[in-house]
């Protein structure tokens, strides 16, 4: 509707008169220029900026920024420490040899290193000497051990190109004939066990982000209905000056959008922080016990530039969900606000005036 | 009913307008008048007769239990629910609690029907503060309503309600908060209102105030509409 058309005062304005003339400049201001231009404050936000409940919710969305970032960056961790165990295993194989009667144990480890190397892909091979296999039983059979007196099998470890590997069957069936004590072990079982549990790691940690988003969603709702339920005088205004459910749900969204941005990077920052501090504790306790059982236990600290691309996704993609989730919520409760008040029969108790 | 329609279309039309709450009594029984152009009028009753209820249906706030409501030569249960608002902002409404948002200025409260038009600003600033000034708040533009007197209050609400230029104004108890004095020119900033061609609806008990002037007076008795012209 063009609501010009519907102007109906007159064209001309005197002091006192009423407005309705957009184009008319004020006559006080014509007729007094000594007196300055009258001056408005910037514009304020319909709805107040911030309140308890606001600063409540933003440290909700905080932890939960938090703790997703948390999850991310820690599955991020993992999979790169199964990934670099599996390289790691998977860079060497090794041949066993048990001992047998009869058997010369250096001559058949010399001839099972041999063998492995006549097999394109192998690139170095080392046969485990006496005080390192005596290292390797330590923790079990204590110090002193005089491998000669018990029937302990012996190793050779082979260092194998990974790009080009040599074909295992064969050497498998080489060694059954040329050293018939031998066995081969390619650390299959190992990968796989590595590769499964990546796999269950990055589901559990899937899981969690879901849970967590889905938290956020619920706390987002509940927040949007107390919001709208504290500010229904705001929304009953915009109701009666000719709001539209989608002028009520843009204000609504705009003052959620500001909480879940300020939110999520301060979550976001803190864990990003967490990361970064973990990882310059670990450089500078390098070879320290308690280093290097973190190191073991989880890997490397770093997260490395993808994974603080992840952590900001993760505050983007919170703020569009907590956004997307106070529209919709409002949309709905508007709706049904509106229903509810048009439809006389469910408006028991109202005032009949 | 008394009024003879003119040979203008009304701007609002009542036909066997019925209202209940609920599974209650009917508030509003067998309403049939019309709300012409550029007409003034007085709505009174006693407590509780149903005024605020037919504030509510003239504001298109409540659809009625029966009958049919013509606004703007439409008919109210034809219209999507979706395009109500549009239609709302052809009315202007001034509540007898004023509604005004304490966190806004006086200046921002009266701006807000253009804002959810999402006019941009500059472009009624001038149009705000002159408003303003013609209801004598020119200086009380950057106070925020807790400040305001009851009459000023008062007047904000109604410069609220004709910010946009609405076609009829709807005013609930407008002098009850006010002296006798702060009444009489409240009063004839709505004359003046209508003078300018806007249609006026004064819900009030206040017999000095109605009897001011010489108008169209709608008595809301039991639910029942009398029209005396």
């Amino acid at each position: 509707m063009n609501e010009m058309s519907r102007a109906k005062t007159p064209k001309s304005q005197k002091p006192g008169r009423p407005p309705g003339q957009p184009k008319v400049t004020a006559p006080e201001s014509r007729q007094s220029p000594r007196r300055a231009e009258m001056r408005v404050r910037p514009t304020a936000p319909i709805l107040p900026p911030s309140n308890i409940q606001g600063n409540a919710l933003m440290v909700v969305i905080a932890i939960m920024a938090f703790l997703a970032c948390l999850t991310l960056g820690a599955v991020s961790m993992v999979r790169a420490t199964a990934s670099s165990w599996q390289s790691q295993i998977s860079r060497e194989i090794t041949i066993q040899i048990k001992p047998d009667d009869g058997l010369d144990m250096a001559s058949a480890l010399k001839r099972a290193r041999d063998v492995a190397f006549t097999f394109v892909g192998t690139k170095d091979g080392t046969i485990m000497d006496d005080s390192a296999t005596a290292r390797l039983l330590e923790p079990w059979l204590g110090t002193g051990l005089n491998l000669a007196d018990l029937p302990v099998p012996r190793l050779v470890i082979i260092t194998i190109d990974e790009q080009n590997p040599p074909d295992f069957a064969a050497m498998r069936d080489l060694l059954k004939t040329e050293v018939p004590q031998a066995f081969l072990d390619d650390h299959r079982t190992w990968v796989d066990r590595l590769v499964s549990m990546a796999r269950t790691t990055v589901l559990i940690g899937t899981g969690v982000l879901v849970l967590v988003f889905t938290a956020m969603i619920l706390t987002v709702i509940f927040a949007t209905r107390g919001a709208l339920s504290g500010n229904r005088h705001i929304v009953e205004v915009l109701h009666f000056v000719g709001a539209e459910s989608a002028f009520v749900a843009k204000e609504f969204q705009k003052h959620f959008l500001m909480i879940s941005i300020k939110g999520s990077a301060a979550g976001g920052a803190l864990a990003a922080a967490l990361f970064a501090l973990a990882n310059i504790w670990q450089s500078n306790s390098r070879a320290t016990p308690e280093s290097d059982q973190a190191t073991a236990l989880f890997g490397s600290f770093t997260i490395g530039m993808t994974g603080y691309l992840g952590i900001f996704a993760t505050m983007l993609v919170i703020a569009l969900l907590t956004t997307l989730t106070a529209r919709f919520t409002v949309m709905r409760t508007i709706d049904e606000i509106d229903l509810i008040r048009a439809d006389p029969s469910r408006s028991d108790g109202l005032p009949g005036g | 009913m008394l009024y003879v329609q003119g040979l203008d279309p009304p701007l609002i039309h009542f036909e066997n307008v019925g209202l209940r709450y609920g599974m209650g009594p009917e508030i509003l029984r067998d309403m049939t008048f019309d709300i012409p152009k550029r007409s003034f009028q007085f709505l009174t009753g006693p407590s509780g007769a149903g005024k605020t209820t037919l504030l509510r249906l003239l504001f298109l706030s409540l659809l009625p239990t029966r009958g049919i409501i013509n606004m703007f030569g439409r008919d109210l249960s034809q219209i999507p629910r979706s395009e109500l608002p549009m239609l709302r902002r052809r009315v202007g409404i001034v509540f007898q609690d004023f509604r005004l948002l304490d966190h806004l200025t006086t200046y921002e409260n009266v701006a807000l029907p253009l804002r959810v038009r999402g006019k941009d600003e500059s472009s009624y600033r001038n149009d705000v503060i002159e408003l303003l000034k013609w209801v004598g708040l020119g200086e009380r533009i950057n106070v925020l309503p807790p400040v305001l007197s009851g009459g000023e209050k008062q007047r904000a609400a109604i410069a609220r309600a004709l910010m946009d230029r609405p076609e009829i104004l709807l005013a609930d108890e407008p002098t009850g908060n006010v002296d006798p004095p702060m009444a009489k020119r409240l009063l004839n900033l709505f004359l003046e209102l209508n003078r300018l061609g806007t249609a006026v609806v004064i819900a009030t008990h206040d017999l000095a105030l109605m009897d001011q002037v010489d108008a169209r007076r709608m008595i809301l008795t039991e639910g029942r509409l009398d029209i005396y012209e």
